[in-house]
C-alpha cells in the first residue's frame, strides 16, 4: 500500500478523537508509512499543523468560505479533489455521520467500493477487513475489490497511539473545485436544543430499564436511584416501542451508545439491539428475574429477583450508607 | 420507502455451519428499525398532503410478509426484488433498486420522495441510499429525525451536538431516516385484512458480482462465554451492590 488520506475531522481546529483512531488504522494500512490528511473548514490548517505525532506527513486544508455550513457534497469535492493531488491508494475517515456519509458520496462519485465501520485489517492482497455488522453484536471479514478502496474505521474499535519521529506535516491550501450541485444540500439552519441532567452519552453512570419495569411510571424508582448517582437514565427498544419512555433515552444499536464506568440494567433482557448500544460500559449490573437471561452472558454482575423490590432497597442502602 | 427484511436477533448471535449467515432457523423476522420508522414517516406524509406510498424491498420470496406488514400500517403496494437466496453488496442493492425506482416511474409517474433507513440492521453499509440518489439526479439527506413536506420542498431536521441540523431540500429527493423520527403505529385487524388484498410486483433482477465481498461472519470475542457474578437474590443483596459501586468509584 503506497499511501493512504484521511479525512479528519475538527471542531474549530481541534482534532476529533474519532479521527486519530482513523489515522492509526491508515498506518496499520500504509505499514506504518506517514499517512496524508485532509481536513475541511475553518481552522483546518491549525488543526492540521499538530498531526505530526500521528504519523502525518502532509496535510491538505480546504478552507474555502462556502464550507463553512456543512454539505455534503462539497466535502465529497474537496476528498475527490484531495485525492487527485495526493493520488493515494487507500482513503481512511471515522466511521462517524459526516466520515460515512461523504465516503459514500465519494465512492459514488468515482464508482469504487466503500467498506463501513473497519475494526481491523486482514490482509493486503487481496484487501480483506473486518467491518461491524448488528451494531458490533456480529463482525464480518469482507474483502474490498476495486482500484482506490474507501474504507471508514468504526468508533471506539481501534485505540488512537500516537506515531514516533514524525515532524510538523506540511500543510498546503486546497481550493475545492466547488459547483452549485456540490452545495445544493447544506445544513441551512441550527436549531439549539436545551437539555436537562446528565447526557446519556456522557454519563458516568447509566441506570436503565427495559420491559421488566412494566411502565411508565415505574421508572419513577429508577430515576431516584439515578439522581443519588448522579447517573442518566436509559431505557431499551421496548420501553420506546411502547411509548413509556423518549427514543432520546434509548441505549442500543439504534438508539445512544453509552460508555459509562457502571451501566444497571433493570429487567432487560438483554438483546443483540441493546447490547450494541451498552457493550462500551466498563462494568454491567443486571437486575433480573430469570437467571438464564441473555443479559447475564454481558454483564459482570447480576442480583436475581424483583427489580421492583430491588431497586428501592439499593437507594435506601445508598442513603444509609452515605449518612453513616 | 425502501426496506429490508432481517431476523429478529433475541439474545445471542449464532451461525450458520458455513459462517455465511445466522442461523435463524427458530427466529421471526421483521424490518430494520430506521425503516419502520419510515414506513410512518411516508404514510403520515400522505395522511397529510395525499397520495400514495409504494414499499420495495430486495429479498427472499418470504419478504413478501414484511411488504404486507408496510402495507397494514397504510403502504399502498409493494414491488419484490428476489434476491436468489444471496447477499447483495450495496452498489449491487442500488443498482437493483435504481433499476426498479426507474421502470415504477415510467409506468405510474414520479416518486415525489423515496425514503430509506439510514443503514440497514444486518449490513450497515450507510450507503445504498446515496448510491440510489446520484443514480436519480435527486438530492439526498441522511440520517433524519425530523421531515416536512411544505410544496415542492422537503425540511430535513438532523440531531447533532446541541441541537439540530436543518437542510431544505427540493423535491423529488431522497431522505435517509432514523428510528425516534416517530413512534410507528400499530396496525389494526382491518388494516392486516385489507393489505392482503393489495398488490405486490414481483421481479427476480440478475444479481451482479459483489465488489464489497463478504468472506465469513465472526461472533466477537468475549460475547458468548462470560457468566456475571451473581451478588444475591431479592433486596437483601443491596449491601452487596453498593459495595460493588464504592469498588468502582461511582457511588
Amino acid at each position: 500500500m503506497a499511501g493512504a488520506l484521511v479525512l479528519v475531522e475538527h471542531a474549530d481546529g481541534a482534532v476529533d478523537e474519532l479521527s486519530l483512531q482513523a489515522l492509526t488504522f491508515a498506518r496499520e494500512l500504509t505499514g506504518g508509512e506517514p499517512v496524508a490528511a485532509l481536513l475541511v473548514g475553518a481552522g483546518a490548517s491549525d488543526a492540521a499543523a499538530g498531526l505530526g505525532a500521528y504519523g502525518v506527513s502532509s496535510a491538505l486544508a480546504a478552507e474555502d468560505e462556502r464550507l463553512a455550513a456543512y454539505a455534503p457534497g462539497a466535502w465529497a469535492r474537496c476528498v475527490t479533489d484531495a485525492i487527485e493531488r495526493a493520488a493515494p491508494s487507500a482513503v481512511v475517515a471515522p466511521g462517524s455521520n459526516r466520515g460515512n456519509e461523504v465516503l459514500a458520496h465519494v465512492a459514488t462519485r468515482l464508482g469504487h467500493t466503500f467498506a463501513a465501520n473497519c475494526t481491523e485489517l486482514r490482509s493486503q492482497d487481496p484487501l480483506t477487513v473486518v467491518r461491524v455488522r448488528w451494531g458490533g453484536t456480529l463482525l464480518e471479514e469482507a474483502r474490498v475489490h476495486g482500484e482506490l478502496p474507501l474504507l471508514s474505521v468504526a468508533p471506539h474499535m481501534v485505540a488512537a497511539t500516537s506515531a514516533n519521529g514524525a515532524g510538523a506535516p506540511a500543510v498546503e491550501a486546497l481550493e475545492p473545485a466547488l459547483d452549485d450541485a456540490d452545495l445544493a444540500v447544506r445544513v441551512s439552519e441550527h436549531v439549539e436544543t436545551t437539555t436537562s441532567g446528565v447526557s446519556l452519552a456522557d454519563a458516568k453512570v447509566v441506570v436503565s430499564g427495559g420491559r421488566g419495569v412494566g411502565s411508565a411510571d415505574g421508572f419513577a424508582m429508577l430515576e431516584e436511584l439515578a439522581e443519588l448517582l448522579e447517573a442518566a437514565v436509559g431505557c431499551s427498544r421496548v420501553v420506546t416501542s411502547a411509548g413509556w419512555r423518549p427514543h432520546t433515552d434509548q441505549v442500543g444499536q439504534t438508539g445512544t451508545k453509552v460508555s459509562p464506568d457502571l451501566y444497571i440494567a433493570c429487567g432487560i433482557s438483554g438483546a443483540t439491539q441493546h447490547i450494541a448500544g451498552c457493550k462500551g460500559a466498563k462494568k454491567i449490573l443486571a437486575i433480573n428475574t430469570d437467571a438464564e437471561a441473555p443479559i447475564l452472558m454481558s454483564a459482570d454482575y447480576a442480583v436475581i429477583g424483583d427489580l421492583a423490590e430491588i431497586v428501592p432497597a439499593i437507594t435506601a442502602e445508598l442513603r444509609k450508607v452515605r449518612s453513616a | 420507502m425502501c426496506v429490508k427484511r432481517v431476523p429478529l436477533t433475541g439474545g445471542k448471535m449464532v451461525l450458520t455451519a458455513d459462517e455465511q449467515a445466522l442461523e435463524t432457523r427458530h427466529l421471526g423476522f421483521t424490518i430494520s428499525p430506521h425503516e419502520e420508522c419510515g414506513v410512518e414517516e411516508a404514510v403520515r406524509l400522505i395522511e397529510q398532503h395525499g397520495g400514495e406510498v409504494t414499499v420495495l424491498t430486495l429479498g427472499p420470496p418470504e419478504a413478501e410478509e414484511q411488504l404486507r406488514d408496510c402495507m397494514a400500517i397504510g403502504a399502498d403496494r409493494g414491488i419484490l426484488l428476489e434476491d436468489g437466496g444471496e447477499e447483495w453488496d450495496p452498489e449491487a442493492s442500488a443498482q437493483a433498486i435504481v433499476a426498479a425506482i426507474t421502470a415504477a416511474e415510467e409506468a405510474d409517474g414520479g416518486f415525489d420522495l423515496i425514503v430509506c433507513g439510514n443503514e440497514s440492521a444486518d449490513a450497515g453499509n450507510f450507503q445504498v441510499g446515496i448510491r440510489v440518489a446520484y443514480a436519480l439526479g435527486r438530492p439526498v439527506a441522511t440520517g433524519l429525525k425530523g421531515l416536512s413536506v411544505d410544496g415542492d420542498r422537503a425540511r430535513c431536521e438532523q440531531e447533532v451536538p446541541g441541537g439540530r441540523d436543518v437542510y431544505e431540500l427540493a423535491l423529488p429527493a431522497l431522505v435517509s431516516v432514523l428510528e425516534g423520527i416517530n413512534l410507528p403505529r400499530y396496525p389494526s385487524v382491518p388494516a392486516k385484512l385489507r393489505a392482503r388484498q393489495k398488490p405486490v410486483e414481483r421481479s427476480a433482477p440478475e444479481r451482479p458480482e459483489s465488489r464489497l465481498e463478504k468472506v465469513r461472519l465472526l461472533v466477537p470475542a468475549g460475547q458468548a462465554g462470560q457468566q456475571a457474578e451473581i451478588l444475591g437474590e431479592g433486596p437483601d443483596a443491596a449491601p452487596a451492590v453498593v459495595e460493588v459501586m464504592r469498588d468502582l468509584g461511582v457511588a
